[in-house]
């Protein structure tokens, strides 16, 4: 008889930090003690907190462990599991509250990092096993697509859909009823269902998150949706890149059929429905949805023009809806619990939840789940725990290379489609990526541009030639080769490219450099006229200096300089000559007295 | 899946399986589990709790969870019943049998086993 659960994170994020092996040791500990028929270990998705994997929950009590290495099993095994006594020391504390209750346990949900979330989307991860379609049935699975079968008409579903006023997950923010409508309202002897789970941002992986924890949850939604639209068959397009995700999905496709929840004749109605996978290999471009059905097809991604839009010619030519990933994890949610229950999350115009990503300079780098119209200092200060090492928050990058940076003057906007539209920011798929004091927004800028140039297909020249163009720019800029007009000839380039490239890609590209040059001007003008970096990140615009006052002369740095480019008298300070630095920084982490500065 | 009954029947039988990460249940049976509870007996009480609480049917408003040493050794096994606004209820010196009676008295039925607790054992 079981009598304790132990969840144990088999996400990405923990399968990297090691949890295979703290699963095996546990596995082994279990059967030396002979506790394997009491406790029962259940291998879960993502619980959000990727930065302090692996992580293992201990049910019924609900102990929440953080990195656990292997050698702490034995610990956790005889301590916890025979005995009864939580390992204090491995129980995740949160370090706002440390103080204030040091040796109290504190409840996962109560920690400041969960205590403002609303898991909808992510309700099952880190709950269920994801390869249990038993475990998922418990959670209400199915249940959805079986009162829509029985009790609702494909209208119904559409317009239960639109009427929760769910928009596209995936970046662009379209209203979901809307697009089923559509497609349902098109002629056609074939329809398909798409789920674009082809998640390319960089820093984005809340996608990747619902595909390990919840696999069925995405099934069950696609069900639904060709129910609504008239089709019988849906296409799964997710990248080779996500080999977890794609063997979960597989388990979950396998067994939905052995439960007869895909196929013919679902809950004895007439129903037919079946899902098939397609692996990307990674093109970011395959992430729009021309280029994706293109791709599974059997072509080259590449973009096509739209219209005619997916709704009346998508797919082999016939008319095709495409949803997100996390757009479809909402769907079973809102036909079980309303229309109005979702409708009342989240702000005028956005509703319900949105996950973010966060990443980049923050202390709980994860997943986080929040209702629409949080704002950016929640996510960032209280959920994130702000940048690491004291440092100050400068700005974050919403939207990916398709979205724009929010500076943290703008910290107390709520996080919506429309506010960030507005300021020419984008919700894109979730992805935050918090910048601190010591990040140059030119070299974001140049990231960011750098990625759409790797990854433009080449199909629209404005996308082809002009993204690369612009990037040469920004690379003059921050080798200290910026000249007046600069900034203006990336305006006119990003406006022009914007207006004319084929897709959504090479149309929202340009974003980070307007958007950094909107609210950074600054920058870039120090990169151009001053021929300095304010934030100390580009190299080429490192000046070294030794202060005379602190120098001792005692040639330290002179001796390690690659290119003697230190001269001096022993004794006596010694200086660097400017035209000889390569500023590799060799001098500085010589220097015993601190006299050598980067500014 | 030819029905939604089948549907519900497969829930209803996961639904004691995971209710165990639910964490909230009403009743919390807690079993001393430290060396002194060990070496009195404390595991097979531990186990026949974690039974009984399945078959009686309870197991959607009580959880089985240990705990280390309460302090009274001489006691062991020691077995503690928290409620939701009611008053803890500590039984002492526990066997498998006496675990039985406590589930199907006082978790189902509501009423304390008075002669085993602290106060009214015959120790």
């Amino acid at each position: 008889m079981i009598r304790a659960h132990i969840l144990i994170c088999a996400g990405t994020g923990c399968t990297s930090s090691g949890s295979e092996t703290v699963k095996e040791a546990l596995k082994n500990e279990l059967d030396k003690k002979e506790l394997q028929d009491e406790i029962k270990i259940v291998q879960t998705g993502c619980f959000g907190l990727c930065a302090l994997g692996p992580i293992m929950i201990v049910y019924p009590e609900g102990i929440f462990y953080s990195r656990v290495t292997a050698a702490d099993i034995p610990e956790i095994v005889e301590e916890h599991l025979l005995k009864g006594r939580p390992v204090k020391r491995l129980i995740y504390n949160d370090p706002a509250e440390k103080d204030a209750k040091a040796d109290e346990i504190t409840s996962l949900n109560e920690t400041a990092f969960y205590k403002s979330q609303k898991r909808v989307a992510l309700r099952n991860c880190g709950v269920i096993d994801p390869e249990s379609i038993d475990e998922y049935i418990a959670m209400r699975g199915y249940e959805a697509l079986g009162k829509v079968l029985t009790e609702m008409t494909p209208k119904q579903v559409s317009e239960t859909i639109l009427a929760s006023g769910l928009r596209g997950r995936g970046g662009g923010g379209f209203p979901t009823g809307r697009k089923w409508q559509f497609a349902a309202a098109s002629v056609s002897d074939k329809k398909y269902v798409i789920c674009n789970a082809d998640e390319g941002d960089p820093g984005a992986f809340m996608d990747r998150s619902v595909l390990e924890g919840d696999p069925h949850s995405l099934l069950e939604a696609m069900a639904i949706a060709g129910y609504a639209i008239g089709s019988d068959e849906g296409y799964v397009y997710v990248r080779a890149e996500y080999p977890i995700a794609v063997k979960r999905l597989q388990i979950a496709i396998d067994q939905a059929h052995e439960y007869g929840l895909l196929g013919n004749d679902i809950f004895g109605t007439g129903f037919n429905f079946d899902i098939k996978l397609r692996l990307g290999a990674g093109a970011f471009v395959c992430g729009e949805e021309t280029a994706l059905m293109t791709s599974i097809e059997g072509n080259r991604g590449e973009p096509k023009p739209r219209p005619p839009f997916p709704a009346v010619k998508g797919l082999f030519g016939k008319p095709s809806i495409i949803n997100n990933v996390e757009t479809y994890a909402n769907i079973t949610q809102i036909i079980l619990n309303g229309a109005e229950w979702f409708a009342s999350m989240g702000t005028e115009k956005s509703k319900g939840t949105k996950i973010f990503a966060l990443g980049g300079k923050i202390k709980h780098t994860g997943l986080v789940e929040i209702p629409m119209g949080t704002s950016l200092r929640t996510i960032i200060e209280e959920i994130g725990g702000g940048c690491p090492d004291g440092k100050k928050f400068k700005a974050v990058q919403t939207g990916g290379p398709s979205g724009g940076c929010i500076p943290a003057s703008l910290i107390d906007i709520p996080v919506d489609y429309d506010t960030l539209t507005s300021m020419g920011c984008m919700m894109g798929s979730g992805g935050m990526i918090v910048m601190d004091e010591d990040n140059c927004m030119v070299d974001i800028a140049k990231f960011f541009l750098g990625f759409v140039v790797d990854e433009s297909c080449g199909k629209c020249t404005p996308c082809r030639v002009g993204t690369r163009r612009m990037l040469d720019i920004l690379n003059k800029i921050t080798e200290g080769k910026g000249e007046d007009g600069d900034i203006e000839k990336l305006e006119e380039l990003a406006n022009t490219i914007k207006a004319t490239a084929l897709c959504g890609l090479g149309q929202t590209a340009p974003n980070p450099v307007l958007a950094t040059i909107k609210f950074f001007r600054d920058e870039y003008e120090a990169h151009i006229y001053e021929k300095r970096c304010p934030a100390g990140h580009c190299k080429a615009l490192a000046i070294y200096t030794i202060d005379p006052e602190k120098c001792k002369g005692c040639s330290a740095c002179a001796r390690k300089c690659p290119v003697n480019a230190i001269t001096g008298v022993i004794k006596s300070p010694y200086v660097i000559d400017q035209s000889k630095c390569i500023k590799c920084g060799t001098c500085v982490d010589t220097c015993k007295f601190g006299a050598i500065s980067k500014k | 899946m030819k029905s939604l009954e089948e549907l519900a029947k497969i829930r209803e039988r996961m639904l004691s399986k995971i209710a165990l990460r639910e964490g909230e249940n009403d009743i919390r049976i807690v079993v001393g589990m430290a060396t002194c509870g060990i070496a009195a007996g404390a595991r097979p009480v531990l186990n026949t709790l974690v039974e009984e609480v399945a078959l009686q049917g309870v197991a959607d408003r009580a959880t089985v969870s240990q705990t280390g040493c309460i302090g009274i050794c001489q006691f062991e096994p020691v077995v503690e019943v928290f409620e939701n606004g009611k008053e803890k209820v500590t039984y002492v010196k526990m066997t498998p049998e006496m675990a039985k009676r406590v589930v199907a008295e006082h978790i189902k039925g509501g009423k304390p086993v008075v002669e085993y607790t602290i106060g009214n054992a015959k120790i």
